[in-house]
């Protein structure tokens, strides 16, 4: 175990030492950020000494070595757009409102897809089957910017029930997470359905039913910890995605001012920095992720051998 | 025996006390896209506590969905269109869930064909044994891990107290079906069902558990249905055999008398395809022609197609489940006129 988790952080650094270089040259290839910096009537001159001053001129593999040089002393640079804080600081500073977000989205994700998945799988075929099914499709085929403005329309400027920008979770945070979840509902609920489906048809059910255990005991332990084998699979997906890809558009609609919202902002104004920093914290979370992912399955499946 | 007060049905001396299980012109039909196929028609017997019963048939014969009836599992499409089965006089097929929840895996308790899916691959055997004992016999989960270790020692696993804590994967499939013997034997049942508990196991590991089942039944004087293909098997473990085709009973009879002298046509068909060590056979024969379609079956006696014995009786007319003078039943219009090839 802690050798399979050794060697398995090894390569998330691999991942991450090319993640950073693809993003680098990226940035190095299709922005500058000396031109947020420095007022339009900026001359020329101005904006070339600026970029002198960055270190902006040089080729990219020599830039690329001073980049990796401060980051051995975890130094990603200072932001241009928040200006003279350390990158880091930034991320650090709005990455506690988007891990808030996405773990509640998640909860909720969770909360919603089991039961529901499972209701669905008691009659396959059935009304209420059909419905969740229905409900489902569109609820993960609903782009996710229009499902936000739709809550935010319902909840917030009519009911008034919570508001939008930051603030205390219940009243804020709660309609983002909301908007975060419910595809990742529907989606998920899919999978509980059709696994709880394939289990409920095994042998080994029918062979708890004959040794006379309660009905709850058959579903909600039985079936539904082998349906948890590819749900397990799944929910790590939408982590990942919640918090690499979701944020940014889920904290925009909502104005909630986390990494998602940042990074946004950060690309806008071709902020390097924060840019690198941002996706490289974000690519070592998803790597730790994933590493969870392989620990949870070994938990759910006794089968697994983690190597 | 003193019959002065008793109903005049008792003064019949074959009349006995209740039977353990008795199964009444059951019937159970599957209905499916292509029509409501048959698959159990009008099948009595009934079963005396201790005794052996074994039930033959082909694949499709209806046995073992017979047999899932027995503790309410029949799955759908598949329903129970008439008939009853009687446990100890109460019905486990009409507003059964109450008496089938204090049943199942406690009175009755059944094995299955294939151990390597029977057991659920996410827990250890441990659990999956203790949970009985403590929904039926209430145990705490330390004392039902104790009882289940008992239980594994019952059936030949050696080091019991180690193998609780392992999962179905690290164990063969011989010893799965032990487990799950284990398992069925784990709150005493007083009838055991056995539904081809040796199928989808090697020759040499048959014999083994066909033994264990043998030895368990003389030791805890348990009852045992035992359904199967393969007359073989029964023939050392079983007092009565009812033979099934096409969904019908068609013979039932002591086991002496059947391998001595089949009266149904089918009965003597399955001896001569089943290989014997007591008798010189010149070789094996296997029986012509297929089962019928159980959608639409033939009017007259289902095996008329493949019987040489056939008349248009036969073809025409079902032949009711006959009770002959020496006490065993046959469903055949030429009933004890087959000569052993």
């Amino acid at each position: 175990m802690g050798r399979y988790i050794a060697r398995r952080l090894v390569q998330g650094l691999v991942v991450i030492l090319g993640v950073s270089i693809f993003v680098f040259v990226i940035t190095r290839v299709v922005g500058d950020p000396v031109k947020f910096m420095l007022p339009l009537s900026a001359s020329a001159e101005e904006r070339d000494a600026r970029r002198e001053v960055l270190g902006l001129n040089d080729s990219i593999p020599i830039q690329f070595g001073r980049f990796a040089g401060d980051l051995a002393h975890l130094d990603l640079g200072e932001s241009t757009y928040v200006r003279g804080e350390p990158a880091l600081d930034v991320v650090f500073d709005y990455l506690p409102r988007t891990i808030q977000l996405v773990a509640l989205g998640m909860l909720l994700a969770v909360v919603g897809s089991i039961p529901l998945g499972v209701l669905a799988s008691r009659k396959p075929g059935g009304l209420v089957d059909r419905v969740l099914t229905t409900l489902s499709l569109i609820g993960l085929s609903m782009p996710q910017f229009f499902l936000g403005y739709i809550l935010l329309i319902a909840f917030t400027v009519k009911l008034q029930w919570f508001e939008s920008g930051p603030g205390p979770w219940r009243t804020h945070l709660v309609l983002p997470a909301l908007c975060m979840a419910l595809p990742a509902i529907g989606r998920l609920a899919i999978v509980v359905r059709s696994a709880m489906i394939d289990e409920l048809n095994t042998q080994y059910v029918k062979v708890a039913r004959a040794k006379g255990l309660s009905q709850r005991r058959i579903l909600g332990v039985h079936a539904l910890r082998n349906a948890g084998i590819p749900y397990v699979t799944l929910l790590g997906w939408e982590m990942i995605r919640a918090l690499a890809g979701y944020s940014v558009v889920v904290e925009s609609v909502f104005n909630w001012p986390g990494l998602g919202f940042m990074a946004k902002t950060a690309i806008q104004h071709q902020d390097f920095y924060l840019i690198q920093a941002i996706v490289l914290v974000v690519a070592v979370i998803v790597v730790l992720l994933n590493i969870s992912i392989d620990i949870a399955y070994k938990a759910l499946d006794p089968r697994v051998k983690l190597s | 025996m003193n019959s002065v007060n008793a109903a005049p049905s008792l003064a019949n001396p074959a009349e006995k006390e209740a039977p353990l299980l008795e199964v009444d012109h059951l019937e159970v039909q599957f209905f499916t896209r292509r029509g409501t196929v048959q698959a159990v028609r009008q099948v009595s017997f009934s079963i005396e506590r201790g005794e052996t019963l074994g039930v033959v048939g082909e694949s499709g014969s209806g046995k073992s969905v017979m047999a899932q009836t027995l503790l309410g599992l029949t799955e759908l499409p598949g329903r129970i269109t008439g008939g009853d089965v009687r446990w100890k006089g109460e019905s486990l097929v009409h507003d059964a869930s109450a008496t089938l929840a204090r049943v199942r895996g406690n009175e009755i308790a059944m094995i299955f064909q294939d151990p390597m899916t029977s057991l659920n691959p996410v827990f250890t055997i441990g659990t999956q044994i203790s949970e009985v004992l403590r929904r039926h016999l209430g145990h705490t989960r330390k004392q039902a891990l104790v009882r289940a270790a008992e239980l594994l020692d019952l059936v030949g696993i050696a080091n019991a107290a180690a193998r609780v804590k392992q999962y179905p994967h690290e164990l063969s499939g011989g010893m799965r079906q032990r487990v799950l013997i284990a398992m069925a034997l784990a709150c005493e049942p007083e009838l055991l069902v056995a539904d081809e508990p040796t199928t989808a196991l090697d020759v040499t590991i048959q014999a083994q558990i066909l033994d264990l089942i043998g030895d368990l039944q003389r030791e805890l004087s348990l009852t045992v249905l035992l359904i199967t293909h393969d007359l073989g098997v029964v023939a050392g473990l079983c007092n009565r055999v009812a033979v099934m085709y096409s969904g019908k009973l068609v013979e039932l009879a002591s086991a002496d008398d059947l391998y001595a002298n089949p009266a149904h046509p089918y009965s003597a068909g399955l001896l001569r395809s089943t290989p014997r060590l007591d008798v010189v056979m010149p070789r094996l024969v296997s029986i012509e022609g297929t089962p019928p379609d159980m959608i639409s079956p033939p009017p007259g006696c289902p095996f008329a197609a493949r019987c040489d014995l056939a008349v248009t009786e036969c073809l025409e007319e079902m032949p009711g489940l006959h009770t002959y003078p020496d006490g065993r039943k046959v469903a055949c219009w030429r009933a004890f006129e087959v000569g052993r090839g």
